[in-house]
């Protein structure tokens, strides 16, 4: 486990990719079966054991230190895992016969097995037998937190360079494989047949878009591209295959590869072609796709009741078809796979299913005004939820990750307002020491003259560069401390201006300003402008009007 | 005899901790009468006062930095040495911080206050070691005063730098230390662990450094980083003030490895933050158990905490019975903000 450790912790500080990879594949090749299998596994998010949460190892650390003490530390470190290891005070062992610190394989295996009343003093164990970073790497890895600025992409690159082989081949077999993958690295060094997939209905890595910049378009030629809508809501991958028996089985994917099914009840009895489909959930109320706000309240229910699945009725809007039947259809263009598509969605003929429709144009120019203006180059009545266009070369073969020039993603363009720095706190994880969370507000007519209201909060948007400027001028102007919160100087002549971007306004009886922003960053710093030029709120309830949104039904 | 009120001898003050009976402030942030200095970093050390009272190695690092004219007059003593300062007996102890720190006890009838300034009860080859100096009233600086702050054994930092130049021979390596004591220590510390090739230094480290050599601190061959060609560097080690380390003037190395000699890195945000690759935990400042162990040590019943997180330590003197509170002093050791000024400032 220390060994495993030792490496998350060069990871996590080397900035080059392949200086990354040569750590990786290094560490593949020195530490054997099972343990580079185990942590393959966790590398790639592949590990499955019921993860503790992180209220028990508050309890853990409270049994051994202060509270107070514990949570001063939280708040300056800003990460439970990290806070604990830090802080963890080992248990008076006997100076020799100490217990060898655990293995990664022992970790894995244990928490696989151990019943949940056993889980905090094997914990307790383990945290008095590693060092510190390994008790970091530990927490990270029972409370599944354990992202170390690596993709599982990157893992299983590593992974495919210990056998000279394309990382592609490796992503085509993973959906097959489980840890701690013994055939797989038997394949990789030569001591075995590779590995076939035996997964009636396998995940495939997402295919994703670049935003395109204005001076992208000069480059590409119209005729090379089909357009289509991007959807407000979520990517998924809609997958059905024949088992053994020749039974039908659904799953539902998330875009990295989560199992997300069970969710999604409803959809599955419509999933009853063999078949890979790319799509977008959505919710539909008579034919009309619902605003992003509305699906936001079916997800993260811990329970699907039969009221929730008919109030929000579930739908799938397919992009692209990834496999018929037993056929493969990733290495065929796109313009292929998409007739393809179009045969597919008519021979299920569902009505949960449809065909995100194209988006014809002739020119740039077209394209420009049909994303001005959805609603009258095809979108309809469902252009509020339509996100933006995507563009997808007519050639391209469906190929995991982002690869360049293939496919992009053109957003409509962001609201704007200007609004007055009020509050900052302290960020987590890697901003823990500097003020990146802040609450912003704009001008109202208060029962004393104007006043600032908040309307929202942001947390990035910004480089690092101008994180540096923000923090010096929080740390420089702070009127008032609370705990993390510090108050900052924010009058007529007196603050910063920052320009914040955001993708839609609701209504929100939450907040004291009554509105609420979705999606909220730091586009620029205003040093430039004194803060009484800030926005108003009526500009807000103005765009608020503009919006329609819905937030209760 | 009757005893006085700490709060009658020592008062936070605009200018700094005020001793009134005495008639002087213990590192005024502004221009006094009669200022009493810990030592020579730039936030406790400040120019334009009348007269100064500090150790020989104090007052020669404030006339390197801020030329002959940086006080009306000045006065040398020594770690023992006792002098009557109005009604008050001033006497100062060492503090292990850096070259000349010294903490200050302040006796006014049959009351002692220390004022310990920055210090550090870890071992530290180019410094007198800290002094335990038992007190009534002991003020405690914070600035690693959270149980997340365990430095460890400095030297094993420097085995951690020097297994690093062993794989990377082809790269520079670039260490961030503060000019004033961390590189002089982290240099001791490399010599003391057999590395005898030359070091580099960045130009805002020579004098300072040639002052430590000057006084009989050997730090082995110095040759200043400035007009050295690039590739002459490889398989090299370079001390440079922080702020250095992030700037353009790391382009004349090849393929540098950014180290930074720090306490605060032993917090894995902070070193990411500053995109430092190699993060060595070396404080000057006590940590955790230092404080706590000091705090205990010297007897005192009360404690006043300043600079740093007083909160937390506060809170620890309470819960062990001791009378303790926050001094609400402005201006010191916020390690964080001076971090990024001017290559002069940096070693706080």
């Amino acid at each position: 486990m220390n060994r495993f450790a030792e490496l998350l912790d060069r990871l996590a500080y080397e900035p080059g990719r392949n200086n990354k990879l040569r750590l990786l594949t290094g560490y593949f090749r020195e530490v054997g079966d099972p343990d580079r299998g185990y942590a393959l596994a966790a590398l790639t998010g592949a590990l499955s054991f019921k993860h503790a949460k992180p209220a028990l190892i508050r309890d853990l650390i409270a049994s051994r230190t202060d509270e107070v003490l514990f949570g001063l530390s939280y708040d300056y470190v800003g990460d439970l895992s990290e806070t604990v290891a830090l802080m963890w005070p080992k248990a008076e062992l006997a100076a020799h016969n100490n217990p060898p610190p655990p293995t990664l394989t022992e970790v894995v295996t244990t928490l696989r097995t151990l019943g949940k009343t056993e889980l905090p003093k094997q914990l307790e164990r383990w945290l008095d037998e590693l060092d510190e970073t390994g008790r970091w790497a530990l927490l990270k890895l029972v409370t599944g937190a354990l992202r170390i600025g690596i993709s599982a992409r990157l893992a299983k690159t590593a992974a495919a360079a210990l056998g000279d082989k394309d990382p592609h081949e490796v992503e085509l077999i993973w959906p097959g494989l489980s840890p701690p993958y013994l055939d797989l690295f038997a394949w990789l060094e030569g001591r075995g047949d590779k590995p076939v997939n035996r997964d009636p209905a396998p995940f495939r890595p997402v295919m994703l878009a670049h935003a395109i910049e204005d001076a992208d378009f000069a480059a590409l030629d119209p005729a090379d591209y089909i357009a289509e809508w991007k959807w407000d809501g979520i990517r998924v991958q809609a997958v059905a295959g024949r088992d053994e028996r020749g039974h039908i089985t659904a799953r539902l994917y998330s875009r990295t590869g989560e199992d997300i099914t069970g969710s999604f009840p409803d959809l599955v009895p419509s999933l009853r072609l063999p078949g890979a489909i790319d799509g977008e959930l959505l919710i539909l109320r008579e034919g009309r796709v619902q605003s992003f706000n509305v699906l936001q309240q079916r997800l993260n229910r811990k329970v699907v009741s039969p009221k929730l699945i008919k109030e929000f009725p579930i739908h799938l809007r397919a992009y692209d078809l990834l496999g018929d039947d037993e056929n493969d259809l990733r290495e065929l263009p796109f313009a292929e796979r998409r007739e393809r598509l179009e045969t597919f969605i008519g021979k299920l003929d569902d009505s949960r299913i449809d065909l995100s429709p194209t988006v014809s144009f002739a020119s740039w120019e077209a394209l420009t005004a049909a994303r001005a203006d959805p609603a009258s180059a095809g979108a309809g009545e469902d252009a509020d939820a339509v996100e933006g266009v995507m563009l997808k070369r007519r050639d391209a073969p469906y190929m995991p990750g982002r690869p360049k020039g293939q496919w992009w993603k053109w957003k409509r363009d962001p609201h704007i307002i200007d609004a007055v720095l009020m509050y900052a706190q302290r960020g987590h994880g890697k901003r823990s020491s500097y003020y990146s969370d802040y609450t912003f507000g704009v001008w109202t007519s208060g029962e004393g003259g104007d006043e600032l209201v908040p309307v929202g909060k942001a947390y990035f948007g910004f480089t690092d560069e101008e994180l540096l400027q923000i923090d010096r001028f929080v740390r420089r102007n702070t009127t008032e401390k609370f705990g993390p919160v510090r108050h900052v100087v924010h009058e007529p002549e007196q603050g910063l201006v920052l320009e914040v971007a955001f993708e839609g306004l609701q209504r929100s009886p939450r907040h004291k300003s009554g509105v609420a922003m979705r999606f909220p960053r730091i586009s620029r710093l205003r040093w430039d402008k004194p803060p009484r030029e800030a926005d108003r709120l009526e500009t807000l309830e103005r765009m608020l009007k503009a919006e329609a949104a819905e937030i209760e039904m | 005899m009757s005893h006085m009120r700490p709060q009658d001898i020592l008062l936070p003050a605009a200018a700094g901790l005020c001793c009134k009976p005495g008639g002087f402030h213990i590192d005024p942030v502004r221009p006094v009468e009669r200022a009493v200095i810990t030592h020579g970093h730039s936030d406790h050390a400040r120019p334009g006062h009348g007269a100064v009272l500090a150790t020989q190695e104090t007052l020669d690092m404030m006339r390197l930095r801020y030329g002959e004219n940086f006080a009306g007059s000045t006065q040398a003593i020594r770690y023992g040495e006792e002098i009557r300062l109005g009604e008050t007996n001033v006497k100062f102890h060492p503090a292990g911080h850096v070259l000349g720190s010294a903490q200050i006890a302040v006796t006014c009838k049959g009351t002692c206050i220390v004022a310990s300034g920055d210090y550090k009860d870890a071992p530290d080859p180019t410094c007198t070691p800290f002094e335990l100096v038992p007190c009534d009233v002991f003020i405690t600086e914070a600035t690693f005063g959270l149980p997340v702050f365990r430095h460890g054994d400095a030297s094993d930092e420097v085995e951690k730098l020097l297994a690093s130049v062993a794989l990377f021979p082809e790269r520079a390596h670039l260490v961030g230390a503060y000019s004033l004591g961390k590189a002089q220590r982290v240099i001791k510390l490399l010599r003391q662990a057999g590395y005898d090739a030359p070091i580099y230094l960045h130009g805002a480290m020579d004098a300072i450094t040639a002052y430590y050599q000057s006084r009989g601190i050997d730090l082995g061959e110095l040759r200043p980083v400035k007009g050295v060609k690039k590739a002459a560097l490889a398989g090299t080690i370079t001390l440079a003030p922080p702020s250095a380390t992030s700037d353009l003037w790391t382009r004349r190395f090849p393929d540098p490895v950014t180290a930074f000699a720090s306490g605060w890195m032993r917090v894995r945000a902070r070193a990411r933050q500053r995109g430092v690759e190699l993060p060595l935990v070396i404080s000057d400042h006590a940590d955790w158990d230092g404080l706590t162990a000091t705090i205990g040590a010297t007897g005192a019943g009360e404690i006043w905490v300043t600079h740093g997180q007083e909160d937390a330590l506060v809170h620890w003197c309470r819960s062990k019975g001791l009378k303790a509170q926050p001094l609400d002093l402005v201006g010191y050791g916020d390690e964080e903000e001076s971090e990024t000024p001017a290559a002069s400032e940096v070693e706080a």
